[in-house]
């Protein structure tokens, strides 16, 4: 079992996702160049944050035309596991792997602190050994983290429970106060219709170590160990 | 030789440059100098690059150590940390262009101070600011603050360096000079560390990064002179930042020095390719020669005294390996970045700017360095330094503690800097262990057991009354940041702002900070490994208050002895490490008149801790004595015993109890029952900012062995209560001075700040 980490110019969260993966969950790992054509054999693919390009256009915008994508893009309909966080959240919506788009935070400033995110749906590849309901203790930190969708879009997600995450307080109410970038429907994160692509604006990798002060984030890196393992025993 | 412009008085003024000194250069030269001359030579000779005013009284301090592998000097100090590992850090400034642009000012000298730390090889893995500006009920100072924030920001999170601490301050002092002080710390193999030096005669000369534009001509000139009405039309001194550019340099350079070909590095900062050429040469003792036609341009028609005086961002001078080049070229081809040879390290020691083969500028590279003027200007001791506190009243003021408590919270200068440090990245690297908000930033090291502490203490205000020990405290607190946290402090960095040093007063203040952060340097075994002076903080006449600037980095060993300063439950033993108070009778006179003459402001919108705190002194500091309190209070966390560490300093014993009842996590807040002993004048205990305290917590069963601890330090160490419930309670003898619920408290502190943003 091998994870990729795309490595786009400007990605600046590549080694804390290889870390992660290599030190923590004692896993091999690969960096994965934005101008290769392939994903190395990668069973799994997390898009780290950053600001890849500057991101002085949109965020994202440039990112989804690196050749990397198109394979990224393969993987996926192939049913491969995709994780995006953060600035890889973003570049996944501007490749269209993910509906909707990302504005600026309401505040118009970039926030960096702990939020609680309650999971919304444990029947994802990233969220399967969390329980529905939960809540996580884990940080954010981002320009642009105000998610965007049309109703149609919202609807849709909704009605497929494609909202994995949403901003809520301790106790786990969605509430304005607990939304910390004007997010629609409070949302954090968010997987495809087949449910193999997840985005998400918090960072797990930041809140997975004891000497971090917080392991809440663990729980989405041992979910997709567990269903890439499921995967492996199936075939 | 290019067309001679005649230099004038006028042309001479226009570049900083004395009579006496322009004698020099034409002594130097054996010949008048062109106008390329006469720009390299002010910007080398000013004061920003020189250090000439400074110089003398910079070598008193103490620069050596055990774990010191590189001190002033080079573009960063560079300390052994122990394994295989050694860090680089520095601290420099950028006031004067925060002041004219606040937002790309402060985000170059971001980008500018990570250039330096990774130009020697080390990956910088954390950055801290010290900021000062006027007080924010004043629109523009709000302008200028949230500029500043927005750009050290902007390009931090960028770049992807954690922004983890620092201190924001406000003064009236500062409305028209603002400072900000930005220091980056670098981690690397005690075998790749790099040097600005241009060695090996033949080797080529490589420029590296952005193309040189006309933006920042003389930045070095104008961060030299006062400041006066005409200073806000001197925007296009200041250069644009690109952090994305810096961060693929970053990857760049790094790649390209494990290719073995690099010899030599230097960053163009200030002065930009001027500096860079002359200095690599002369640490080498060697000549460079270039060719401006060779470098990258980034509009057309630049006159050689253009490109040699450029503060083009994002760029680097780097010396290969003779045949090795194409290696170098390879990586930044990768990384999409320029990378040309722009000419060749000589044996003459001459550095020789030749266009397309014409020689515009040849002078001797000592010249510019080593060799550049030194003065020792005058010094004079103030008529009054300090205001003398009115005639004692017959009886001390009635002091209604809980509301002044209330008040002071809400000040600026003491509330939580949460609106700050939440817009910078704080967590990338996933290194953070103590996040901001507590006594000093804590990262690990990954791969190892240690942990590293840092933080940056200043206090304007101390120094104003009494620049020498205010100094020394300014280093005191620094190091009782650093073991609140559980770290052994190892060495320093230091950022040092003052007003014109053409003035006997300015230059007084400046040798008596030095010979205080020399005294206190010493006793807390903290070499200065190098940072940055910052004279003509002035405007329309009127000189910052005396504001050095210190960083110290500690050491943690292991990274489980990383202690907060937040109360961790009911239960806990609180006390006090450290003398309740000083014997200080002109002290404590102070705070008493201090309190009558702030009595109306307590109720008024106005900033009343700041005022309140501008009319005290000094406060008394023993070296000793807090060398001891420091070393009990690391050896009680060593051992294990403490649970949460405190310093008591800004707003005293109230506001420090206060604090540790908060949280940086949001948890609920825990309160505590204290009892202090009675005291002629209460108020001047709780919120008196006496210093060598430290407020510690531990489990009733570890009380003994702590005050075993204290003893062997001959360190007192007063019981002072419990945690306990939701409300922080304080009674003097018989009488309750404080009870307060502390959700109330913490919304105070926490929102102060942020609700003069609030459009």
């Amino acid at each position: 079992m091998k994870f990729g980490v795309l490595v786009f110019p400007g990605s600046n969260c590549e080694h804390d996702a290889y870390h992660m993966v290599s030190k923590v969950l004692h896993l091999p790992v690969e960096f994965i160049w934005h101008q290769s054509k392939d994903l190395k054999g990668c069973d799994a693919i997390i898009v780290p944050g950053g600001f890849s390009y500057g991101d002085y256009l949109r965020t994202g915008a440039i990112a989804r035309f690196s050749p990397v994508m198109e394979a990224v893009r393969q993987f996926a309909a192939a049913g491969g596991f995709v994780m995006g966080i953060c600035n890889g959240f973003q570049i996944l919506l501007e490749s269209g792997l993910l509906p909707g788009a990302m504005l600026r935070n309401k505040g118009l400033k970039y926030v960096c602190r702990h939020v609680h995110v309650r999971v919304e749906s444990a029947e994802t590849p990233f969220t399967g050994l969390a329980e529905r309901g939960s809540v996580l203790h884990i940080p954010i930190g981002h320009m642009e983290g105000n998610y965007f969708a049309d109703e149609a879009t919202l609807r849709q997600l909704e009605e497929n429970r494609q909202v994995v995450f949403r901003y809520c307080t301790t106790d786990g109410q969605i509430t304005d106060a607990a939304n910390p970038n004007g997010s629609l429907a409070n949302i954090a994160g968010i997987c495809n219709e087949q449910r193999n692509v997840l985005g998400m604006m918090p960072h797990p990798e930041r809140a997975s170590e004891a000497v971090l002060g917080c392991e809440d984030g663990l729980v989405v890196f041992q979910s997709m160990v567990g269903a890439l393992e499921l995967l492996t025993v199936k075939s | 030789m290019i067309t001679e412009i005649e230099i004038t008085p006028e042309v001479l003024s226009r570049h900083n440059i004395t009579d006496e000194e322009y004698q020099r250069i034409v002594h130097v030269l054996g010949r008048q100098p062109n106008l390329t001359e006469l720009g390299i030579f002010s910007v080398m000779w000013s004061e920003h690059c020189s250090y000439k005013s400074s110089k003398v009284h910079l070598k008193r301090l103490p620069t050596t150590g055990p774990r010191i592998l590189q001190g002033p000097g080079e573009n960063a100090g560079i300390i052994d940390i122990g394994g295989d590992y050694a860090i680089a850090f520095k601290i420099e400034s950028h006031n004067h262009p925060s002041f004219i642009e606040p937002y790309q000012g402060a985000a170059t000298g971001v980008g500018g101070i990570l250039r330096d730390v990774f130009t020697m090889g080390a990956r910088p893995i954390a950055a801290m600011n010290s900021l000062r500006f006027g007080p924010l009920d004043q629109v523009k100072n709000r302008g200028i603050m949230e500029g500043v924030v927005a750009g050290i920001a902007g390009y931090g999170n960028c770049f992807g360096v954690p922004t983890i601490g620092g201190e924001v301050v406000f003064e009236e002092s500062y409305a028209g000079n603002p400072l900000v002080n930005a220091f980056a710390l670098g981690i690397f193999k005690k075998d790749q560390i790099f040097y600005g030096k241009a060695t090996g005669v033949g080797n080529p000369v490589i420029y590296v990064g952005s193309k040189t534009g006309r933006d920042g001509i003389h930045g070095a000139t104008m961060a030299s002179a006062e400041f006066d009405e005409e200073s806000e039309s001197k925007r296009p001194n200041v250069q644009v930042g690109d952090p994305f550019l810096e961060k693929l340099l970053l990857e760049a350079c790094l790649e390209a020095m494990k290719t073995g070909a690099i010899v030599g590095i230097q960053d163009m900062g200030a002065a930009g390719l001027t500096c860079s050429t002359c200095e690599m040469g002369g640490r080498a003792g060697t000549g460079i020669e270039i060719d401006l036609q060779y470098v990258p341009q980034r509009e057309s028609g630049m006159t050689p005294y253009e490109i040699m005086l450029s503060e083009s961002q994002e760029r680097m001078l780097l010396v290969a390996e003779k045949g090795r080049e194409e290696e170098v070229f390879q990586v930044f081809r990768k990384w999409e970045i320029d990378a040309v040879t722009v000419g060749r390290v000589t044996a003459d020691g001459l550095l020789r700017v030749k266009d397309h083969g014409v020689v515009v500028a040849e002078i001797p590279n000592a010249a510019l360095t080593d060799e550049a003027p030194v003065y020792q200007r005058p010094l004079r001791k103030p008529a009054v330094v300090s205001d003398r506190p009115g005639p004692a009243k017959s009886a001390s003021p009635r002091v209604a503690c809980g509301p002044v408590l209330r008040k002071f919270l809400s000040s600026p200068n003491l509330a939580s800097k949460e609106w700050v440090y939440q817009q910078y990245d704080h967590m990338v690297r996933t290194n953070t262990v103590q996040l901001p908000g507590g006594d000093a930033a804590v990262i690990r090291i990954k791969g190892t057991e240690k942990a590293l502490a840092m933080s940056l203490d200043g206090n304007g205000r101390y120094c104003r009354r009494d620049p020498r020990r205010g100094a020394q405290i300014a280093v005191a607190e620094c190091c009782r940041n650093l073991v609140c946290v559980g770290a052994l402090p190892l060495a320093a960095t230091n950022c040092l702002n003052f007003g014109n040093p053409q003035k006997p007063e300015i230059m007084w203040q400046f040798s008596e900070v030095i010979d205080g952060m020399d005294e206190a340097c010493r006793m807390f075994e903290t070499p200065v490994t190098g940072g940055n002076v910052s004279l003509y903080n002035e405007t329309l006449g009127e000189g910052i208050y005396p504001t050095p600037v210190i960083g110290i980095v500690g050491l943690i060993e292991p990274v489980t002895h990383t202690t907060g300063c937040w109360f961790t439950g009911d239960g806990q033993v609180v006390a006090l490490l450290g003398r309740l108070t000083e014997p200080d009778h002109e002290y404590q006179a102070a705070l008493e008149h201090a309190f009558s003459e702030t009595e109306p402001e307590l109720s008024s919108p106005k900033d009343a801790y700041t005022l309140w705190a501008n009319r005290l002194p000094c406060p008394p500091l023993d070296l000793h004595q807090e060398r001891q309190v420091q070393r009990a209070c690391l050896e009680g966390i060593q051992a294990g015993l403490i649970r949460a560490a405190h310093d008591c300093s800004d707003g005293g014993l109230a506001v420090a109890l206060t604090e540790m009842s908060f949280s940086n996590f949001h948890a609920a807040g825990q309160g505590a029952r204290i009892h202090l002993p009675a005291a002629d004048f209460p108020a001047g205990v709780l919120f008196g900012e006496y210093q060598s305290r430290i407020l510690v917590t531990l489990d009733e069963a570890h009380w003994v062995a702590l005050q075993k601890i204290a003893a062997g330090h001959e360190v007192d160490l007063l019981r002072l209560g419990t945690t306990a419930g939701d409300r922080l309670t304080i009674q003097d003898g018989g009488s309750m001075l404080i009870d307060e619920p502390v959700a109330e408290l913490e919304s105070i502190w926490r929102h102060s700040l942020g609700q003069y943003f609030q459009h």
